[in-house]
């Protein structure tokens, strides 16, 4: 209940902020907010674009979240997430069409989590073995590694007049609608499923396994985890690849479930809209799910309630929220 | 004057003050001692407007003034100094002690000079220009006292002063606190070291599980009537001197060691069931020492060998395997998470042993149970988080796993293991120490209380600038001589 009390401020101070926001461009608050659950959790088409949307800040909360727990900050998630949808795209190309369904959705997977890992190693280890402070390195990281995609994708990949790899078919997973046909023309699709089984492994992870315990120790006292034998560059490295692997499993949200190809810039903010929900989700992975739906709201609501208000009046309310979260869990503590 | 009537204070379920009462008379030193978790601290940091207690009054000078604020208590001349510094490091002397009443155009010179002023009339000794990153904890406590005077207080708390001062240092505060006293300021010193509110207290007040239990004048009793009101029974075993030394093949042989600028060249070898001895004054390469043979400090050369093998290569973890446990000097800092329950502490660095993947939760239950109940640490409750127990109880958390926990050891490292901890913890820590030697155990122990050093060890060599300048056995050891080699006298 306590580590719930700067959710619960951020909420509140996002609400009034919001209210007062609406009723300066001259619109009624409720009809905004009307408008807004209407478009999201109101009808079938605009729920299931919010599980797509909170599918992917799923994993990139999961991705920043560990890193927290180890006292690492990771802002690279974005990186990270292109990455593991850049190397899921490369295997789903790469794999002949005679590989069964199943195991070209399995290679595709662990291929996004490589991919992931490798954009997570590098940061853990400059980290772990020359210092360097990982919030730098992986804020630059970020445009190292998404200019070198747009690099690859546009100068060796693309499909002609786009910016995007060609598509593939063995290895996509099916959309929801598929079972659900009131989803009808949504993104929404299983890798959904692959997001809860990563935050309930995560969870069993964090607080149920020596590794977890050892993770736990060095982020809250480095020093008293050196003294009992544990090595912290082993850990953090470990740790961010980790990470990375979670954010980049992110990446088979778009790329297996909804294109089918790599994209230049498909990660839309996603892996800094992680670090939100990992502050929001208190790094648990249940508060993880619930922020991601919540942030996952307010960005598809934002364009249901493009008609009265400005979109981007969405984007100030997270940004809001974010700061009433940051500040609360200071002034607790 | 200022007296504190019936005062009552709860933290959830746990009781701090319960119907505690004093009264200090203006001019005077007035001593507040008692084990860990009596509630000294507590009580004075209601005095100090920190606080708010549940019931009772304050009165300063028969004005009540119960539940105020510490800008009301600064206001009104009443300043704590804590036991942990509340400094910025990279500030300096100066700037620390204007910060929060900084004037909007800042004149450094004058305000360094003021600072300089008031250190020299009343004797601390600190330059205002030092960053004070660059301080020792003395200096640091210094700047801490001298903030309080700036900012105009006449009752000053101390809380643990000593408790990290070197034996002159503390001769220098005793100086301090006397000048200040005969200039008409009232002093309250927090302890639990009876021998320093004998010497320099002109009034006691004895507390015990949240209670004031008595209010004597120092002149009126003798530090055992206060040790029997601080613990209510007699302290059996107080300081038995040692008695044993074995032979055999050493369990510990350090050669030449040196490491960084700290520890220059220290050769010597521990005996089964011997306990081995460091006096020195702190700061001349004993932690880094301990924590070179415990494996997290660089050894630069030289070698350590365990029971014959070369160990200085070998990680922290490795050894511990290799039976050597380790009682680090900053228990809140390296013994412990504080933010993890006594349970996951008392697993701490063993927690190999509870689970290849998944952590075994039964069997950390039963092994913190054991524990709890064989090292009595308080309150019996594993889902404590460390962060909220008294010192002594940290420290028995941390003695309990090293010594009780499921990893045997041969070799106890234990650095200052009873500083900060009151007489009842020390006399179980100290029990511990004797039971692991008479089983043929061996401990390094470190300690800056020479009588501590004196009760347990066999031998006892003194550390001064990185090396030792004396071995004696225990039989030639006394107060005076190893005071004089810490003192820097040639052997």
């Amino acid at each position: 209940m306590k580590a719930l009390f700067p959710v619960l401020v951020g909420a509140l101070v996002a609400l009034v902020v919001g209210d007062l926001l609406i009723l300066g461009v001259g619109q009624s608050p409720a009809e905004v907010y009307r408008l807004l659950l209407e478009g999201t959790w109101g009808n079938p088409y605009g729920f299931a674009q919010v599980l797509y949307k909170a599918t992917t800040l799923t994993f990139t909360g999961l991705a920043v979240a560990l890193a927290l727990r180890a006292g690492l900050f990771n802002i690279g998630a974005e990186a990270q997430l292109a990455l593991g949808g850049f190397a899921a795209s490369v295997m789903g190309l790469a794999l002949p069409a005679g590989v069964p369904a199943p195991l070209a959705i399995i290679a595709c997977i662990v291929a996004a989590a490589m991919g992931g890992a490798v954009g997570g190693a590098v940061p853990g280890a400059l980290n772990a073995w020359f210092g360097a402070n990982e919030v730098i390195t992986t804020i630059l990281l970020n445009f190292v590694v998404l200019f070198f995609l747009n690099w690859v994708v546009t100068a060796h990949l693309h499909v002609a007049e786009t910016v995007h790899t060609p598509a593939f078919t063995n290895g996509t997973v099916p959309r929801l609608s598929a079972v659900i046909p009131a989803f009808r023309g949504s993104a929404a699709n299983a890798t959904v499923l692959l997001a809860i089984v990563a935050a309930v492994v995560t969870g069993w992870f964090v607080f149920r396994t020596r590794y977890g315990y050892e993770l736990r120790a060095v982020g809250l006292s480095p020093d008293a985890a050196e003294a009992a034998g544990i090595v912290l560059p082993r850990v953090r490295v470990a740790t961010f690849t980790l990470a990375g692997a979670l954010a980049g499993m992110g990446g088979t949200n778009f790329v297996l479930g909804y294109k089918h190809y790599y994209e230049d810039g498909f990660t839309g903010g996603a892996g800094l809209i992680g670090i939100a929900v990992a502050l929001a989700g208190r790094a648990h992975p249940i508060g993880i799910m619930l922020a991601a739906l919540a942030f996952a709201t307010l960005s598809q609501g934002g364009l249901a309630i493009h008609a009265l208000v400005p979109k981007q009046m969405a984007d100030i309310l997270q940004g809001v929220v974010i700061l009433a979260i940051a500040i609360a869990s200071r002034a607790r503590t | 004057m200022l007296s504190l009537e019936a005062i009552n204070k709860n933290y959830g379920t746990v009781v701090a003050n319960r119907d505690a009462s004093l009264t200090v008379a203006t001019g005077e030193i007035h001593g507040v001692v008692g084990e860990n978790g009596a509630g000294k601290t507590t009580l004075m940091r209601i005095a100090a407007g920190e606080l708010r207690p549940d019931s009772g009054r304050v009165m300063l000078d028969d004005r009540d003034v119960t539940g105020w604020s510490v800008t009301g208590a600064i206001a009104a001349g009443v300043g704590m100094v804590h036991q942990h510094f509340m400094l910025v490091p990279t500030l300096t002397v100066t700037e620390n002690m204007i910060l929060g009443r900084e004037p909007v155009f800042l004149d450094r010179r004058r305000a360094s000079q003021a600072v300089r002023d008031l250190s020299e009339s009343t004797g601390l000794a600190v330059d205002p220009d030092a960053k004070v990153s660059d301080l020792s904890v003395g200096e640091a406590q210094r700047v801490e006292i001298l903030k309080a005077l700036y900012r105009g207080a006449t009752l000053l708390i101390l809380d643990e002063p000593t408790a990290v001062l070197s034996p002159p240092e503390v001769d220098d505060l005793w100086k301090v606190l006397r000048a200040l006293r005969d200039q008409g300021s009232t002093v309250i010193l927090i302890t639990h070291k009876l021998d320093e509110v004998m010497a320099i207290a002109d009034a006691v007040t004895v507390m015990r599980g949240g209670q004031t239990v008595g209010q004597f004048k120092t002149s009126d009793v003798t530090s055992a009537d206060l040790a029997l009101a601080m613990v209510g029974r007699e302290l059996a075993e107080f300081f038995t001197p040692a008695a044993r030394v074995s032979n055999g093949a050493p369990v510990l042989e350090v050669d030449n060691l040196v490491v960084g600028h700290e520890v220059d060249g220290v050769s010597f070898t521990v005996a089964p069931g011997e306990i081995f001895g460091i006096a020195g004054v702190e700061g001349n390469g004993q932690h880094e020492l301990i924590e070179a043979i415990a494996g997290y400090a660089k050894v630069t050369s030289g070698s350590i060998r365990r029971g014959g093998t070369p160990i200085e290569r070998l990680s922290v973890r490795r050894r511990g395997e290799l039976g050597i446990a380790h009682i680090p000097d900053d228990r809140q800092r390296r013994g412990l998470v504080l933010d993890y329950t006594v349970a996951e502490n008392l697993i701490l660095g063993r927690e190999r042993s509870f689970g290849r993947v998944r952590l075994d939760r039964m069997k950390m239950a039963i092994e913190a149970q054991r524990l709890i109940t064989a090292f009595d640490i308080r309150p019996h409750d594993p889902r404590r988080l460390a962060r909220t127990l008294s010192g002594g109880n940290q420290q028995k958390v941390v003695v309990a796993r090293e010594m009780g926990g499921i990893r045997d050891f041969h070799l106890l490292l234990a650095a200052q293991p009873t500083r900060g901890v009151d007489i009842g913890a020390i006399e179980t820590i100290h029990a511990h120490f004797r039971l692991a030697r008479s089983e043929g155990r061996s401990v390094v122990l470190v300690s800056s209380d020479l009588s501590e050093l004196l009760a347990l060890a066999d031998r006892i060599a003194v550390m001064l600038r990185g090396r030792f300048v004396a071995v004696v056995d225990r039989a030639d050891a006394s107060a005076e001589v190893i005071g004089r080699y810490m003192a820097g006298a040639a052997a």
